[in-house]
């Protein structure tokens, strides 16, 4: 594990590590390094199992993180390779070249997050949603509830309680009073 | 089934010869449904009792009720008992039991399978999801409320319902069609257009027939 996370320093300028457990490391590639870092710890390294692919939309800082977390059965350790792209121009190489099973996930990923993977198997083909015209609903700046309410002939007449001010009502009565 | 599928093209037969096919009307009905009207209303009263006591359910779990339908169809609830089944096709059912929330993707199936069954039908609603939208009500892929689309004939409160109001649901339906009153067909019939409107405005990639007989 050592020497990956070493060697990934030195010849792909990996920063900020992590590490969250004993056999649970994350650390930050930058775009144009991922294939390679993925490949060396596959090939290299033994880490041949490909857990998931997943993302997060930081809107705020105008990044999505794209997380590739990988298994190595020998040693029983995991590591996840993170990578920050900016949200204007969502695009990243595809790694469905090292496992099929990627593609699945990149299809996914375009999908909910509108990040592209050039030349993955079947990208551009509706995964879940079918029909979908709007922005790709797991995008922060897309408003759900706003969406279904425009869309699914909403009942009247439903009520809801914010859980936090609900359950402080409920259990504290004394100090609503008292302010 | 794919939106290829579905456009006109030029196919050659086993035999060598070249011929046609436009699947949108060469596999589908174009007729849109009518209302049946009783034509003898002593014999629809025996008509409609004896379809009270033999309610075929289409064995289809569009959400997590699907898992109620286990227990009451073994032993310990046994529905059979009550003149209940489950059927693996919709042409042999005649009750659709929508179990839970409906994505827009789901919908579409569920749509496709409701109009495929024979006339009498019944729809069944199970839980709050299907009601207003349960615990999904903000949620950009379930839909709210089943009646916008579908002809709901009966719904079952719950999250989830147990099999025991499932039970007490289908008295109830059992009532309504004894009094003549699971009229739910005629009713997507007359209303044909609104309900295609309806769907329509939530199913984008509309690559079915309107009427899918």
């Amino acid at each position: 594990m050592n020497n990956l996370l070493n060697e990934l320093k030195n010849l792909f300028k990996a920063s900020d590590l992590e590490h969250k457990r004993d056999d649970l490391v994350f650390i930050t590639v930058e775009k144009h390094y991922l294939p390679f870092a993925i490949k060396l710890a596959k090939d290299n390294y033994g880490f041949r199992h490909l857990i998931l692919m997943t993302a997060v939309d930081w809107l705020e800082d105008g990044f999505f993180q794209v997380t590739y977390l990988l298994r190595n059965y020998s040693t029983k350790k995991d590591i996840g390779i993170r990578v920050f792209i900016p949200r204007t121009e969502p695009v990243i190489e595809s790694i469905h070249n090292m496992w099929e099973t990627a593609a699945t996930y990149q299809r996914e990923l375009k999908e909910m997050f509108g990040i592209d993977f050039p030349g993955s198997p079947k990208i551009n083909e509706p995964f879940i949603l079918e029909g979908w015209d709007d922005i790709p609903p797991y995008r922060r700046d897309f408003d759900t509830k706003k969406y279904s309410e425009e869309t699914f002939f909403p009942r009247p007449g439903r009520s809801t309680n914010d859980p936090e001010e609900y359950m402080k009502k409920k259990l504290y009565p004394q100090e609503e009073k008292d302010v | 089934m794919s939106n290829d599928d579905l456009k006109k093209r030029t196919v050659t037969g086993p035999d060598g010869v070249q011929f046609e096919v436009d699947p949108m009307k060469d596999y589908f009905c174009t007729e849109t449904p009518h209302p049946e009207n009783p034509s003898n209303k002593v014999v629809e009263k025996f008509l409609n009792w004896a379809r009270s006591e033999s309610i075929w359910i289409l064995g289809y779990g569009t959400g997590c009720g699907a898992i109620e339908m286990r227990p009451l169809m073994t032993p310990r609830f046994d529905a059979y008992r009550f003149g209940i089944q489950w059927r693996p096709t919709p042409r042999q059912s005649n009750l659709l039991m929508v179990s839970g929330y409906l994505s827009v993707k789901t919908l579409k199936r569920v749509i496709r399978s409701y109009e495929q069954m024979q006339n009498p039908k019944y729809i069944l609603a199970l839980g709050s999801c299907t009601i207003n939208g349960g615990m999904y009500w903000d949620s950009y892929n379930t839909i709210n409320r089943l009646d916008q689309y579908l002809p709901v004939d009966a719904y079952i409160a719950g999250c989830m319902p147990r099999p025991e109001s499932l039970i007490a649901g289908f008295n109830e339906l059992k009532k309504l069609i004894k009094d003549g009153k699971g009229e739910g067909a005629n009713k997507y019939a007359e209303n044909f257009d609104w309900y295609k409107q309806n769907q329509k405005k939530i199913i984008k990639d509309w690559d079915m027939p309107d009427y899918n007989w």
